[in-house]
């Protein structure tokens, strides 16, 4: 298997080529990097490359949903509270 | 860090870094960017990447056609090899009662003198630009297939790059603390991490753009308010268009990654800076947009954020010098729509700062407010 089409995020089905490319243009702050891609998978990939540790890249914020949620299911539970 | 400047922009978002690139493109050295953050950290990159041209005025038709010449030229004009993955499938804009399509009808007017190849539709017609499209109630629309989206990182990131290439001093993390001015004149920056003289400054500084005023003793007239949006996972395209309306208030489009995008004007949200994500913008958000769309109903809303519109009297920006203090300018305001005019300001702002006649003819100054020639936009959501 290509190690580069592995998949780091789901959600927004990013490759792991894509990450190594975007480190390799310098882009190795976990923030500029989540924006442009995804998070978590990513903070360990920049710092194999920086030698930085994962507590300093990862001192940044989570955003909800935490998981994917079906606009299917928000729309159910307003139903069900009225 | 250099300790003098010719200029010194503050903030790094699109409008601070595309002024940084015009500015150097002109042959202007010793310009430093200072971003507190990381660049497009804050609205530029929290924005719903949506760039259209079916304006109401001639003078933002104007800003928008030009700012798209350059969307489509990106790589040519800034020399780059970034991708900004332009999509121009067009903005639908959804008419809910008879005057709204009176006044689509005035804007595609103004807007066909500029040559934007926008035109009204029937429900009908819409419905085959967007099949899925639930248009009970509807009126009709407008629509241009030449507006669109582009990656609001990506197009900082290039405007950012190619600025640096060309000297630019960019200085991220690091905070503008004060300003001095002297004799109403800019003397230089307080940073944290040391003081750079210089007799120009420009303000870009997005949501904080008030409070960067206040450090050169102006109270400018803009405030921030937060704005939610949220993102689905990404899916084979099945929407082409942005589709909007100012009436129904909702704007949602798919990217070229397949995510869709969404977001709606807030009612009774207080000033200030917060941009913490609610349930019940959630909850609205969803409301709204399956009733206009219902195929989403499938779709995995993935993530959910906020960031400031810097609104201005008559939510049109404000690009000028200051009267008060010398030297210090402005590129401020832009009320929800900075990214998508972003190269045409930077081009301007690049003829302020240069002492050069205005590259277009228009009327951004802030003494508009006082002379009362405030900008009647009617196509702002």
């Amino acid at each position: 298997m290509n190690d580069d089409k592995i998949i780091v995020c789901r959600c927004e089905d990013i490759d792991i080529q894509t990450i190594r490319n975007l480190i390799d243009q310098g882009v190795t702050s976990l923030d500029e990097m989540k924006r442009i891609t995804c998070g978590p998978i990513i903070a360990r990939e920049i710092a194999m490359k920086t030698g930085q540790s994962m507590e300093e890249i990862l001192s940044t914020h989570s955003r909800p949903p935490f998981g994917g949620v079906l606009f299917q299911e928000v729309l159910e539970g307003i139903d069900n509270e009225e | 860090m250099r300790n003098k400047a010719s200029v010194v922009i503050v903030g790094g978002g699109i409008t601070g870094s595309a002024t940084a690139f015009s500015l150097a493109k002109r042959g202007v050295k010793d310009i430093v960017l200072i971003e507190r953050n990381e660049l497009a950290s804050g609205a530029t990159g929290r924005c719903g990447a949506g760039i259209r041209q079916q304006w109401g005025t001639y003078q933002n038709c104007l800003l928008a056609r030009e700012s798209m010449k350059v969307f489509e030229n990106f790589q040519e004009v800034l020399e780059t090899d970034i991708d900004i993955e332009l999509k121009q499938k067009g903005y639908l804009l959804l008419a809910y009662s008879e005057k709204e399509m009176d006044q689509f009808r005035s804007n595609v007017e103004v807007q066909h003198q500029l040559g934007i190849p926008s035109r009204l539709v029937s429900c009908l017609e819409a419905k085959e630009i967007v099949p899925f499209l639930n248009t009970q109630k509807m009126f009709g629309g407008a629509f241009c297939p030449t507006d669109g989206h582009a990656n609001p990182f990506l197009t900082t990131k290039a405007y950012a790059n190619a600025a640096e290439r060309l000297g630019v001093e960019i200085l991220k993390k690091t905070e503008v603390k004060g300003i001095t001015v002297e004799n109403r004149r800019i003397k230089g920056v307080h940073t944290d991490r040391g003081f750079i003289e210089t007799d120009k400054v420009v303000n870009a500084a997005g949501g904080w753009a008030a409070h960067i005023g206040e450090m050169v003793g102006l109270d400018l007239p803009v405030y921030s308010e937060r704005h939610e949006i949220l993102v689905t996972e990404p899916v084979n395209p099945i929407m082409d268009p942005m589709v909007m309306s100012f009436s129904y208030n909702i704007y949602c489009q798919q990217t070229p990654h397949g995510s869709f995008i969404m977001g709606y004007g807030p009612e009774n949200e207080p000033r200030g800076y917060n941009i913490n994500a609610t349930w019940q913008f959630l909850e609205e958000m969803v409301r709204k947009a399956t009733w206009l769309l219902p195929p989403l109903k499938n779709l995995r809303i993935v993530r959910q954020w906020a960031g400031l519109y810097n609104i201005s009297p008559d939510r049109q920006p404000i690009v000028c010098e200051s009267e008060e203090v010398k030297g210090f300018f402005m590129g401020i305001g832009f009320s929800g729509h900075g990214f998508m005019i972003a190269p045409a300001v930077g081009t301007l702002l690049a003829d302020l700062v240069t002492g050069s006649p205005l590259t277009w003819d228009v009327v951004l100054d802030l003494g508009r407010y006082d002379r009362h020639e405030i900008i009647a936009e009617p196509s702002v959501v």
